[in-house]
């Protein structure tokens, strides 16, 4: 199987690496259209903002790229959000591949002090469909946002700050994943191996 | 109708909707002197207790939430071992992980991060010069910016700042420090406090609550966990998001898997 991991500017991308060899599975990360184009999945990894993310993409074409791919794709953290329409994030116009604007957590004042933005930590995901969370040991997984992608058709897990979001996300071959699975202990190397199962 | 309460869900582990069911953290902390872990550390099961790679797994595997790994040497020409380091963990272990100790540019962040760091904390640089904070915050994200004091409180009741791992003492007051440091990007703050720090008798609860509930991200409580009870106090009264201790860990007094079925009985919520 080839692997491939999307490059572009944005932060994680090693970790994601890291986590793929701890589950015995080579990858590359790459940004040359050809490659992602024939390999058999591709992750999307994300950790920064999102104009600056989308600019980059725009600007070596990946952004039509990605959202022509037919193999699946898994989105993760910032790349969930990328998948999404449009973000609040600096106002950007983001790839559409989930009909969904993704929005900034904002807790009422009285709360602010308890749910804290960006949310830091491990939160539990439910409501899990697709063989994407098949027999995971734990349901708690790392976060680490301050946006996130409301409920819509496309959710496939849901977890719970400030109000109910999508945890992940689901369309045709495309998957997404706002909390960083590379980072989640057994549960995340789980989803991972069940990813690349697809 | 009964409502629901927070404590009715941890206890039964189960989701908890609508109020939010981020944990609280759990974070050991191993000090690193050229690539070993320092303390003597009483663990039978792993071979190499020296090996923070080991004992670092050791602890995600018994439910750590996150680790903090300090290098107490820092030193420019060790700076290659604790790189080297960093990447062996992050092949390793499958939690996110901090790495401080001796942190001062914008370039020793990017080579941790690059070889697999999720967060960093820097704490006399940034003191020294605070546009450290902006300038990190800028290239790699606030998320990943840890900002760790050590804090004493004086006999005029205030905490005070020290620097250089405690030794050197300033006349700036903890909060205002915290909340600069906040508004300069800090995306976390790691607390010590100077006076509970090794007396195994609690959390330093005031000025952690105050941290905790004056400003938007959260803090990490540091020093004076000796008994599971401190815990529940320093989430509970402390209003701390985590809390982090060494040697109960270490020397196994306490053991994580015990400390995190103690706390879900008491109502917190964490990760099992």
């Amino acid at each position: 199987m080839v692997l491939k991991i999307v490059k572009y500017n944005a932060g994680n991308t090693q970790s994601v690496l890291f986590a793929l060899e701890r589950i015995g599975v080579q990858a590359e990360v790459t940004d040359d259209i050809e490659e992602l184009q024939f390999a058999d999945k591709v992750i999307f990894p994300g950790v920064g903002e999102a104009s600056t993310a989308m600019r980059y993409l725009r600007e070596r074409k990946l952004d039509k790229v990605i959202k022509d791919l037919k193999q699946p794709v898994l989105g993760v953290c910032l790349g969930l959000q990328l998948m999404c329409d449009s973000s609040e994030e600096n106002e950007t116009e983001c790839l559409g591949i989930f009909n969904i604007r993704v929005k900034k957590f904002t807790p009422a004042a009285k709360e602010t002090s308890t749910l804290k933005v960006p949310q830091v930590g491990w939160n539990n995901i439910y409501d899990k469909k697709t063989s994407l969370f098949s027999d995971l040991t734990s349901d708690y997984c790392y976060f680490v946002h301050s946006y996130y992608a409301p409920l819509s058709e496309n959710t496939i897990a849901t977890a719970d700050y400030v109000i109910p979001f999508s945890a992940a996300l689901n369309k045709d071959n495309f998957y997404g994943v706002q909390f960083h699975a590379e980072k989640s202990a057994d549960a995340g190397e789980k989803i991972l191996k069940n990813f690349l199962e697809l | 109708m009964k409502e629901a309460k927070t404590t009715d869900y941890a206890v039964a582990g189960l989701p908890i909707r609508g109020l939010g069911g981020l944990t609280k953290r759990i974070i050991p902390c191993l000090d690193i002197k050229d690539g070993r872990t320092v303390k003597g550390i009483n663990f039978e099961n792993i071979r190499d207790a020296g090996d923070p790679v080991e004992l670092g797994a050791l602890y995600a595997k018994q439910g750590a939430d996150e680790l903090v790994f300090l290098d107490i040497t820092a030193t420019v020409e060790k700076r290659k071992t604790l790189s080297e380091l960093v990447n062996r963990i992050s092949h390793k272990i499958n939690i996110p992980f901090t790495v401080g100790g001796g942190i001062s540019s914008v370039e020793d962040v990017s080579v941790l991060l690059q070889n697999g760091a999720d967060k960093i904390s820097v704490n006399t640089a940034a003191y020294k010069n605070p546009q450290l904070l902006n300038a990190l915050s800028k290239e790699f994200g606030s998320q990943c910016v840890v900002l760790a004091i050590d804090t004493k409180q004086e006999e005029d009741g205030e905490w005070y700042v020290y620097l250089n791992g405690g030794r050197t003492k300033t006349e700036t007051k903890c909060f205002d420090w915290a909340k600069e440091a906040v508004d300069r990007g800090a995306g976390e703050i790691l607390l010590t406090s100077m006076n509970n720090d090794g007396t195994k008798k609690g959390f330093a609860l005031d000025i952690t609550e105050k941290l905790s509930a004056s400003l938007p991200v959260p803090v990490i409580a540091s020093g004076g966990g000796g008994t599971m009870e401190h815990f529940t106090d320093v989430f509970e009264q402390g209003k701390a998001d985590a809390a982090l201790a060494a040697s109960i860990f270490h020397f196994k007094e306490i053991t994580i898997p015990d400390l995190k079925g103690y706390l879900r009985e008491k109502g917190v919520i964490v990760r099992i």
